[in-house]
């Protein structure tokens, strides 16, 4: 069966730390998606996103804190801006904007974390392999 | 894995199995001798498993093999690096590698506890250890900013926990400024009459402190102004403050009182009183009042609205009073802020059911402090409004805008025992009957408990329930007159209708009207309900997320006295241990401009939440200050051209890592098709 690649751009303060506390509470999630640390969501450009997919991943995530508590204090509203109009782009190029997920995770939600994970690897997993979709 | 570019590096990984951690789902071993064979092209030249990383024998094996193998790179895949990179950083260090060239990959709380299937973990850490050596070949040295501190303080908010912060910083030696909007310093226990459970006189602990305050040779006082701008960082903030007319010649006025005794102008006063009592239109708001010197209230002066009188003036013996007096602006320069704006009382309006406002002897809690305080409008006799009749009952109610959904969920910590005092002191004055009516009574701080026993002793009626409406439509004889509380008492399940003479309404404390204001001016954030945030709840509850910014008191949220006088002198003890090293260490990671390709687009200076960029008109170019950013990227996120880069987040590392980690997902998914 097909297993989606799937990166995670996760906040260090909030969402990273998120998914440490679904660690330390033992929750599990499917293993797809790889967490790379970055300071603050507001630190991911489109490019990084869409460079991404050209590496051949099947879905991406960008998460952080929620709107009034980042860490930056309004780091994540640039994201909170950028993120949705990167998704009609996506879609403009004829990537299913669905494969990429912007969400908020506090460091104490281990376990929306996990839901997040599961849902979002749940949705790819339906989709077929990217680098199919791009022939 | 085929790594973009050859890399010279010499990196060392070592894989932790924390116990059984993580060695009990991830195969360790296998992972280690993949990294040392397939890896070996992206630079890794030894990889080793080991029980615990962490442990002075697992540090030692690295610092060894930085020595004898010359590793010039290293990767630990153990815990979260929240947990144990500092640990790594200063085993490097210690090896003579800069701590910068060490990378974290987290195979514990991201791997081994989330993962059911072995064979799928260990994939998992294979992919986080490549990411992490495909990152760390990029990985430059960086060295720590260090910048001196101005031993100077400024602390806003001459209530008693400015008070205490002040004090404290400048029995120390270093200079304070205390900035305070009214009058006189003093805040709002200066208001009060009695202070729980101890029931000594408020004025009696508060006036000597405001004394030294105002006497200290390291205080500077700058009442009657407010702070209008502050630049800088930890340690050199430029702090730029309204001092506003006073109308008075400080350095000729000696607080005789012949002008607030000669001035022909009464005025209700609204904050000091709360609307019971009367001042002049120049005044201090109270005889003890530090510093002594009067100001002229330009809204209300008879000279100022209609150009004649001028009886102050007349009758001041030394000529103090200036008429043409303007607002000065001061700019002075600290090191460190300490944020002690205190609260606002709940508006009792905003519950009509109460009727406070439109019912005469409905009162607030402040209303009564003054009431009952001997320096009050009545000398300390609990009056009904129309000043002469002494209550027979008297009903208090708490929780007045506090737990209540359609106010403020929180509890407002300080109301019951406020209540309880009220309770004692309209008995001791009175002799009235007294019913209180609570949701729960909380009283949890030391001795708190025991004054709550002895209210109870005193015969005070407690009944258990949320007044549903006060009422002057009686419905019998005996309510005739009075005031009628309506609750339901949930101690017996019934409800019930209390005639008393006068309510006192125990009103919940909130967040300053302007409280976000001045969080933005100070660059700290607020919570929901507007009350400024902490660093950290429990382990750092006066620090903020802005270096060199403080809280203490109720701006954090609703405190009493004994907990705003602790908060105060932490927060100054903070204070003191920064000023004490003399310099500070700030985050090393932070954005830098390529003048090469920047044009000018400015897109950057409006995205920084530190307002650290500044565009260099001159060259046209933005220009980042290191000490201002704290390295969160959102101008690397924004830059259309790529001209800005955050050390230790540039997109070339950030590529790498998922480069890394995407080679072997791929891998192990055609190893699964074939």
């Amino acid at each position: 069966m097909y297993e989606p690649s799937i990166i995670g751009f996760l906040c260090n303060w909030c969402s990273y730390r998120g998914a440490d506390t679904a660690g330390m509470a033992r929750m599990k999630y499917p293993p797809n998606v790889k967490i790379i640390r970055v300071p603050c969501s507001g630190r991911i450009s489109p490019e990084l996103v869409l460079r991404t997919f050209r590496e051949g991943a099947d879905g991406v995530m960008v998460l952080g804190c929620h709107i009034g508590d980042c860490h930056y204090s309004t780091g994540n509203h640039r994201t909170a801006k950028r993120m949705p109009v990167l998704k009609k782009l996506l879609e403009y190029t004829g990537i299913d904007p669905e494969r990429l997920v912007i969400n908020w995770v506090s460091a104490a939600e281990g376990e929306k974390f996990s839901i997040v994970i599961k849902d979002f690897t749940e949705k790819i997993r339906a989709l077929p392999p990217f680098v199919e979709t791009m022939k | 894995m085929n790594p973009e570019k050859k890399t010279q590096e010499r990196v060392g990984v070592y894989i932790c199995h924390c116990g059984s951690n993580i060695a009990g789902v991830v195969d360790v071993a296998d992972v280690s001798a993949w990294a040392g064979k397939e890896l070996a092209p992206n630079g890794v030249v030894v990889a080793r498993d080991y029980k615990f990383m962490c442990s002075s024998l697992g540090q030692e094996l690295i610092e060894k093999d930085i020595k004898e193998l010359g590793l010039t790179r290293v990767v630990v895949a153990s815990c979260s690096p929240h947990l144990h990179e500092p640990t790594f950083r200063n085993a490097c260090a210690r090896a003579g590698l800069n701590p910068y060239l060490f990378e974290m990959s987290n195979i514990r709380e991201q791997d081994s506890w989330v993962t059911t299937d072995k064979v799928e973990a260990t994939k998992k850490a294979k992919a986080l250890v490549a990411a992490a050596v495909g990152r760390v070949v990029h990985q430059q040295p960086l060295n720590s900013l260090f910048v001196p501190i101005d031993p100077a303080v400024l602390v806003v908010g001459g209530g008693i926990t400015g008070i205490q912060a002040s004090l404290e910083i400048a029995n120390s030696g270093h200079k304070v400024y205390l900035v305070e909007r009214e009058p006189s310093i003093g805040g709002h226990m200066a208001q009060f009459d009695k202070t729980f459970p101890t029931l000594d006189c408020s004025a009696c602990i508060l006036t000597p402190k405001m004394f030294d305050a105002g006497n200290h040779k390291n205080i500077t006082m700058l009442t009657w102004s407010e702070v209008e701008k502050v630049e800088g960082y930890i340690g050199n903030f430029t702090v730029t403050i309204r001092k506003r007319a006073r109308f008075i010649d400080q350095s000729i006025c000696t607080g005789c009182g012949v002008c607030w005794e000669k001035c022909p102008k009464k005025v209700v006063d609204n904050v000091f009183e709360a609307g019971l009592g009367y001042r002049k239109a120049v005044y201090t708001p109270f005889p003890q009042a530090v510093p002594k010197f009067p100001v002229i209230d330009h809204d209300n002066c008879t000279f100022f609205q209609k150009g004649t009188c001028k009886a102050c003036q007349k009758f001041c013996p030394t000529g103090a009073i200036n008429f043409d007096q303007q607002d000065e602006i001061i700019t002075i320069k600290v090191g460190n802020i300490i944020l002690a704006t205190g609260f606002d009382l709940f508006d009792a309006r905003k519950i009509p059911n109460y009727g406070y406002g439109r019912l005469a002897n409905v009162f607030t809690s402040l209303e009564f402090e003054r009431l009952s305080n001997a320096a009050g409008p009545t000398g300390g006799k609990v009056y009904l409004r129309d000043g002469v009749t002494q209550p027979k009952a008297v009903g208090i109610i708490h929780c007045v805008g506090s737990r209540d959904k359609n106010y403020h969920n929180y509890c407002s910590a300080i109301c019951c025992m406020q209540s309880l005092k009220f309770a004692h002191l309209v008995k001791e004055k009175t002799g009235a009957e007294v019913y209180e009516f609570y949701i729960d009574m909380r009283t949890p701080a030391k001795t708190y408990d025991e004054f709550y026993q002895r209210i109870i002793h005193e015969g005070v009626n407690l009944i258990r329930g949320k007044v549903a409406e006060i009422t002057n439509a009686a419905y019998s004889p005996e309510e005739e007159g009075k005031l009628v509380i309506q609750v339901e008492d949930t101690l017996i399940g019934k409800q019930r209708r209390i005639p008393v003479d006068m309510v006192v309404l125990s009103a919940g404390l909130e967040a300053r009207h302007d409280a976000k204001k001045v969080a933005q001016k100070f660059g700290i954030s607020c919570s929901a309900d507007d009350w400024f945030i902490e660093r950290h709840p429990k382990l750092d509850p006066v620090a903020t997320m802005t270096d060199g910014v403080f809280v203490a008191g109720a701006c954090q949220g609703p405190k009493d006295i004994p907990a705003s006088v602790a908060q105060g002198a932490a927060a100054a003890a903070r204070v003191l241990s920064i000023i004490g090293q003399g310099e500070i260490e700030i985050e090393a990671a932070t954005a830098i401009v390529d003048e090469l390709t920047c044009v000018g687009c400015t897109q950057c200076v409006s995205s920084c939440p530190y307002q650290a960029i500044e565009f260099n008109t001159e060259k046209g170019k933005a220009h980042v200050n290191e000490a201002l950013c704290k390295g969160c990227g959102t101008c690397v996120g924004t830059c259309l051209p790529k001209s800005i880069s955050l050390k230790h987040f540039t997109d070339e590392q950030i590529v790498s890592e998922m480069i890394g980690a995407m080679q072997v997902m791929k891998y192990f998914q055609t190893e699964e098709v074939a």
